[in-house]
């Protein structure tokens, strides 16, 4: 039997081998991590590059310079180096990946131009998340740098489905919340798209691009096979009265926790950033005082805050703000160590201003936290708190300050929070 | 001067080995020592009558090997080496050649001709011998049918040696009409009539002007139609061949004379020897192949057009066609499941009915359902074959939507002929036909798929089962089982082959280690499953693929160990060799991929990597680039930690790099160095300095394949980035070299698509260089050093710019380099930029790009050059 001709491969006989398919996959894969290594090089570059120092967001608080050693925590990321970040593993990337993610401070006070500035939203109850789709995966990490889902997704790269265009492993990284009642996504800020940063874009770039890039994935579709969760964008507004009005009583298919405001001219920053700022009272979100470990409210305010080797205890802010401190005996007694984070109540509550600088006064140790907890509340989450519990900024005086239409200044915004 | 040969010659044909390496080795010594000698006592031992045929027959193909070879860098050698003689040896060759045409011998005859070819594809190109198509035309009106038909025949291999460029049309019009008139039915030798058949097959190619006349093209036409019915089986067989060129190079000439070639060919397929008839099933598979590539470029995204419109062969033929084609299904051989080379008219009609269901889709279910409704249950087993081969053809094309509800129906059926089919073909035909189901109608790119968490145990039971059937027939369920689990890679972690991986791996080991596993390819089978069921693993059931290492290094070992091999067990031995390796590489990439067992994975690190280097002593090709890739994958998984294998391994990787044989090998390290650099990062410092002297070498030399270039540029990104400005070193050797590439590639003027995608590739490592060095010296005091350098840079692209070649890869790439230059150099070279309009153009050209990685890419360039500029 003669063979066939050169060109003409018999349908039976398979179109290339293992072999061919091993090493074109491997040709493939260097390929695509030559070009993550450089898409990660200049990404991390550009997030660097929006890593200036702080603002000093309160000024009336004289924030106490001298930061722990002990405490690595929110520190590192601006002496990233880029290359070696793009290589982290493991523990690491969950180290990495909760320093990450923008964190609102707590609105304590009205900022100007509102209406002008700031856009505004009914934020989603649930779970804080970053979701990140490479590879042919999506994976959501929470706030503590975990796991939450591994999941197929129609999110570039998000699953492995055979139409990709482009390397598989540029990715894409959305910041959501996580509704557990219908199990979606709401996305509330995109971070990168197929490998390429949106750190340095405004807000209001980033959200026209959310709203016009995610649709055109389908990752808004019910979910399917590949598609495990619908991801869903929130209906942002300007800050206007219409807007307020419609973010603060509208219906929304979701459980409303609170309202968020995001400046419009602000870059996404990793951390806590007064450029974004969350709201709440009893109309819009069930949580508006914090509970304790039992879900129960507790009579006295709860702080969270980290012990530091000198037994002060400070908040999770860059740098961090000394709020009070415990005994050395205490410590030994209790077991502690630096590090920890720790509950404590607020047993006068009266809030003083010593030498400019916040004193809760004597505080009582109620315990340490659980361990999934990674951070230590914010200053501003205390003053939020505090004001919550005794004289809590109303949705009136946001009314009030659109329309008296940007005529407050710096220094009676602050001082109506200093009164507290 | 012409030396006696003849003895020589001879003795180099004997039986006895010591006589024959002797006189080989003196025909060594003879050639080397005066070359024009040999020659010429070659092509005089050819033209001699009075020689024996074998020592002429051998003469002749030492001279055609003297002149040429298959390796183009060789190839190029001898023909400078032929052209560089004397004129007056050349000529006398020539005149040799010519003169053995009148030769009573046709071996000879044949011999000289094919001589004569290989040295008109040297001169002819550089205007040598311009004399020589004209005496062979000359020749044509010879009386003696002989040397008509060895001119023929070597009109037929000049035409196939030359390029249709180096002939001018006056020429080419002389020799069709010669060749036409030689094959015409009133030409009454039949050798003559063959040799201007084959002849015609050659000169096809020189035929455009002749194809667009149209009473030229109707004359071939015809001509070529009526040899198809000459009463010489080889003449009929080359006229199909003929045809079959045709359908390909003049496919858009076809149309008034399909009717006629449908009549011929299907008459030869139904009554016709089996030669002739497979070239006619051939004929309609090469319509196939011209009207799937038209029908996807229509497709296609970015142009939806196509050169040459569509004319719908197929589908007009359909009705008539199929019913054909069905009819040759039920000409099988009895053994030809045994025979791996084998190709049949049977086996030809199911190819090219596989070929019609992609061309027209959907309308071949309805004309094939029929016959396999009639032979499926038939008690003659070539009944239940042919209608089984006839329904795993038609499976790629048709919409899963069509194909899925017979499916469905029929996959029961499938199942129970696998398990009880009395026939071993009938069970070989429906194990493919299952695999051909779960290749197009399952996975994830299919909407619903045919297998579901219910029928899934069922079916790998079945598969399982017949992987202990004889061995083709469980090579065929192991091929079955690869895209079984192919479909589940995307899957997650809700796999319904995870309750039965246990089984799964003990079944495929067992196979192995079959005694008979080498026949039919089932060893190489069983693997190839056990890497792809490997591939679709995942959380859950990574720890059972973790067993699974021991198991293989234990393998690997045995074969590492074993010695005093006989030949053929060490071919055996490299190719299980090379399978192991081959899995390991598989192992190690998907664990490394799963982030809960990557580290349980480590520990294997260490006795992995002892085996393969052992693995590197084999002389085998294939067993090194697997054992490469093994140690790439490996690399890359272990990261930093790979540094303390670095000393044994790097003499190996320096093998690899030094391979320029087997280039290949070459490239796939080339790959590796840059695995190599993004696990170990600086720490690969050490071993700098030897791998860029051999990348610099490497790309310095005339010997190296082409296609390892553009992977040694990237890979001088690769290191870059690893190394940062500890690479400013290599500066001043590596930057001109990319410059000069650079400036070659720029201008490259693509005669061919294989040439441009070739320069696109080459500029794209370019590029890739210039990112990797670029980025690598970021935030570095050492930045300056690069500022000399941009100027070119941006050059290079505005050149690339302005040539407007650039595929999408070298697109985005640039839009890098750019995004790059500006963010490492910042304002050093902002003004550069601002001066580069071109550089700008492309960039605004590109936001408006249809494919969003272009798009966003030159946003990204976009952001960072706003910044250099204005910072």
């Amino acid at each position: 039997m003669a063979p066939p001709p050169d060109h003409r491969r018999p349908i039976k006989r398979a179109a290339i081998s293992d072999q061919q398919r091993r090493r074109e996959v491997a040709l493939r894969l260097q390929a695509d991590r030559r070009s993550d290594a450089q898409n990660r090089a200049r990404q991390l570059a550009s997030s660097v590059l929006s890593l200036g120092p702080e603002p000093a967001t309160e000024p009336e608080v004289e924030p106490e310079q001298e930061m722990s050693e002990a405490s690595g925590q929110l520190a590192g990321r601006s002496d990233l180096d880029p290359v070696r970040a793009a290589r982290l593993r493991g523990p690491e990337v969950r180290k990495w990946f909760a320093r990450q993610l923008l964190l609102p401070e707590w609105m304590v006070d009205v900022p100007p131009s509102l209406d002008r500035d700031w856009y505004v939203f009914p934020r989603p109850s649930g779970k804080r998340c970053f979701v990140v789709s490479s590879n042919g995966t999506t994976i959501s990490r929470l706030r503590n740098g975990s796991i939450l889902h591994r999941f197929p997704s129609n999110l570039p790269n998000g699953a492995r489905t055979k139409d990709v265009s482009g390397p598989a492993s540029s990715y894409s990284i959305l910041d959501c919340i996580f509704h557990e009642p219908d199990e979606t996504y709401y996305v509330i800020d995109m971070v990168c798209w197929r490998g390429y940063s949106l750190y340095d874009c405004t807000a209001e770039f980033r959200f026209f691009w959310l709203n016009s890039k995610l649709s055109e994935t389908g990752a808004s579709d019910p979910p399917s096979q590949y598609h495990r969760y619908r991801f869903n964008v929130v209906q942002i507004y300007e800050c206007n009265l219409a807007g307020l009005q419609a973010s603060y009583s509208g219906q929304v298919p979701y459980v409303k926790d609170g309202l968020l405001f995001f400046n419009k001219h602000a870059h996404y920053q990793a951390g806590n950033t007064p450029l974004a700022l969350v709201w709440k009272d009893n109309v819009c979100s069930q949580y508006v005082l914090d509970t304790d470990s039992k879900g129960q409210i507790p009579s006295q305010q709860q702080v969270v805050l980290e012990l530091q080797n000198d037994g002060n205890l400070t908040t999770s802010d860059d740098p961090p703000v000394a709020l009070g401190s415990l005994s050395r005996d205490l410590i030994a007694q209790s077991g502690l160590r630096v590090g920890n984070l720790v509950r404590v109540a607020i047993k006068d509550e009266r809030m003083r201003l010593v030498d400019g600088k916040l004193d809760l006064g004597e505080l009582q140790l109620v315990g340490k936290t659980n361990h999934s907890r990674a951070f230590a509340d914010t200053y501003s989450k205390v003053l939020f708190q505090h004001a919550a519990r005794h004289a809590p900024l109303r949705i009136e005086d946001l009314v009030a300050s659109i329309q008296s239409n940007s005529s407050m200044d710096n220094s009676q915004a602050l001082d109506v929070e200093m009164e507290g | 001067m012409a030396l006696e040969v003849t003895q020589i010659l001879l003795n180099a044909q004997s039986i006895d080995a010591a006589t024959r390496n002797h006189a080989e080795e003196s025909l060594k010594q003879i050639q080397e020592q005066n070359l024009p000698a040999f020659l010429l006592s070659l092509s005089a031992e050819l033209a001699n009558n009075n020689k024996p045929i074998e020592s002429r027959k051998l003469a002749g193909l030492i001279l055609k090997n003297a002149l040429d070879a298959k390796e183009l860098h060789r190839k190029n050698d001898l023909a400078q080496r032929w052209l560089s003689l004397d004129l007056a040896t050349k000529t006398q060759i020539k005149t040799s050649l010519l003169q053995t045409f009148s030769s009573p011998v046709s071996d000879a005859r044949s011999t000289a001709a094919q001589v004569i070819a290989k040295v008109a594809g040297i001169e002819l190109p550089h205007n040598q011998w311009p004399e020589l198509i004209g005496s062979l035309l000359s020749n044509i009106h010879q009386v003696e049918t002989h040397v008509k038909q060895a001119t023929l025949e070597t009109l037929g291999y000049v035409c196939e040696e030359v390029d249709p460029q180096v002939v001018d049309q006056e020429q080419v019009n002389r020799i069709l009409t010669a060749v036409v008139q030689g094959m015409n039915a009133t030409e009454t030798s039949s050798d003559v009539r063959l040799a201007a058949t084959r002849a015609l097959y050659n000169a096809l190619g020189f035929a455009q002007a002749n194809f667009t006349n149209d009473m030229e093209r109707d004359y071939i036409m015809r001509v070529v139609c009526e040899a198809t019915q000459s009463s010489d089986v080889k003449i009929r067989q080359a006229a199909f061949e003929c045809l079959v060129a045709i359908s390909s190079t003049y496919y858009e000439k076809l149309a008034p004379y399909m009717q006629d070639i449908f009549n011929i060919t299907s008459k030869a397929v139904r009554e016709d020897e089996e030669p002739v008839a497979l070239q006619a099933i051939e004929f309609w598979s090469s319509i196939c192949d011209e009207e799937i590539d038209i029908l996807d470029d229509y497709r296609s995204e970015y142009t939806g057009d196509s050169d040459v419109p569509c004319f719908y062969f197929i589908k007009q033929a359909l009705p008539a066609l199929v019913p054909m084609l069905l009819e040759t299904l039920l000409k099988q051989e009895e053994d030809q499941d045994q025979d791996e080379g084998a190709w049949n008219i049977a086996m030809a009609g199911g190819t090219c009915l596989g070929l019609v269901a992609r061309t027209v889709g959907d309308e071949i279910v309805p004309l094939v359902m029929p016959f396999i409704e009639e032979n499926i249950s038939k008690p003659d087993w070539r009944g239940r074959e042919a209608a089984t081969y006839a329904f795993g053809s038609i499976l790629d094309g048709p919409s899963p939507g069509k194909l899925a509800p017979i499916v469905n129906v029929a996959l029961n059926f499938m199942l129970a002929a696998l398990s009880r089919d009395p026939n071993n073909h009938v069970k070989d035909t429906t194990a493919w036909t299952l695999g051909r189901i779960f290749e197009f109608l399952h996975g994830a790119a299919v909407e619903t798929s045919v297998i579901t968490q219910e029928n899934c145990q069922q079916i790998l039971t079945v598969l399982l089962q017949s992987m202990k059937d004889v061995p083709n027939v469980a090579e065929k369920a192991c091929g079955a089982l690869y895209f079984l689990a192919q479909g589940y890679e995307d899957e997650g972690s809700v796999s319904p082959l995870t309750p039965f991986f246990q089984d799964i791996f003990q079944m495929l080991l067992f196979v192995t280690h079959r005694e008979d596993a080498t026949e039919s390819n089932l060893r190489t089978s069983a693997y190839e499953a056990l890497n792809e069921v490997v591939r679709c693993s995942n959380d859950e059931t990574a720890p059972i693929v973790m067993q699974l290492i021991p198991v293989i290094m234990l393998e690997l070992h045995q074969t590492v160990e074993a010695q005093k091999l006989t030949s053929d067990e060490r071919d055996k031995q490299n190719d299980l060799q090379g399978l192991l390796c081959g899995c390991l590489q598989v192992i190690i990439q998907k664990m490394g991929s799963i982030e809960g067992s990557k580290y349980a994975f480590m520990q294997y690190a260490d006795q992995i990597m002892d085996l393969l280097l052992k693995v590197f002593a084999s002389r085998n090709a294939t067993v090194h680039e697997e054992a490469m890739l093994a140690i790439g994958a490996l690399a890359y998984t272990a990261g930093p930690n790979f540094a303390k294998y670095m000393p044994q391994f790097y003499q190996y990787l320096e093998m690899g790099l030094q391979n320029f044989e087997e280039y290949q090998i070459c490239a796939i390290t080339v790959g590796v160095v840059g695995d190599l650099c993004r696990a170990l990062e600086d720490k690969i410092l050490p071993y700098c300095d030897g791998i860029m002297t051999q990348l610099l070498k490497n790309l310095s030399s005339n010997q190296l394949h082409r296609s390892v270039k553009p992977p040694i540029f990237s890979c001088f990104g690769d290191i870059a980035l690893a190394i940062g400005e500890n690479f400013e070193k290599y500066l001043v050797y590596a930057m001109p070299m990319l410059q000069s590439a650079a400036e070659l590639s720029a201008h490259a003027v693509s005669q061919d698509d294989e040439m441009l995608e070739y320069t696109n590739q080459l500029r794209n490592g370019i590029l890739e260089a210039y990112s990797g060095i670029l980025q690598g010296f970021k935030s570095s005091p050492k930045t300056q050093a690069l500022v000399p350098y941009a100027a070119h840079v941006l050059q290079f692209i505005d050149t690339m710019y302005g040539g407007r070649e650039m595929d999408d890869a070298v697109m985005k790439s640039a839009l890098g380099v750019l995004g790059d230059l500006a963010d490492t150099l910042g304002s050093h070279v902002g003004p550069l930029i601002s001066q580069s309009s071109s550089s700008k153009d492309l960039i605004e050209e590109c936001m408006v790009y249809d494919d969003p990685l272009i798009r966003e890419s030159a946003e990204w360039a976009k952001l960072a050059i706003n910044r250099a500029v204005s910072g």
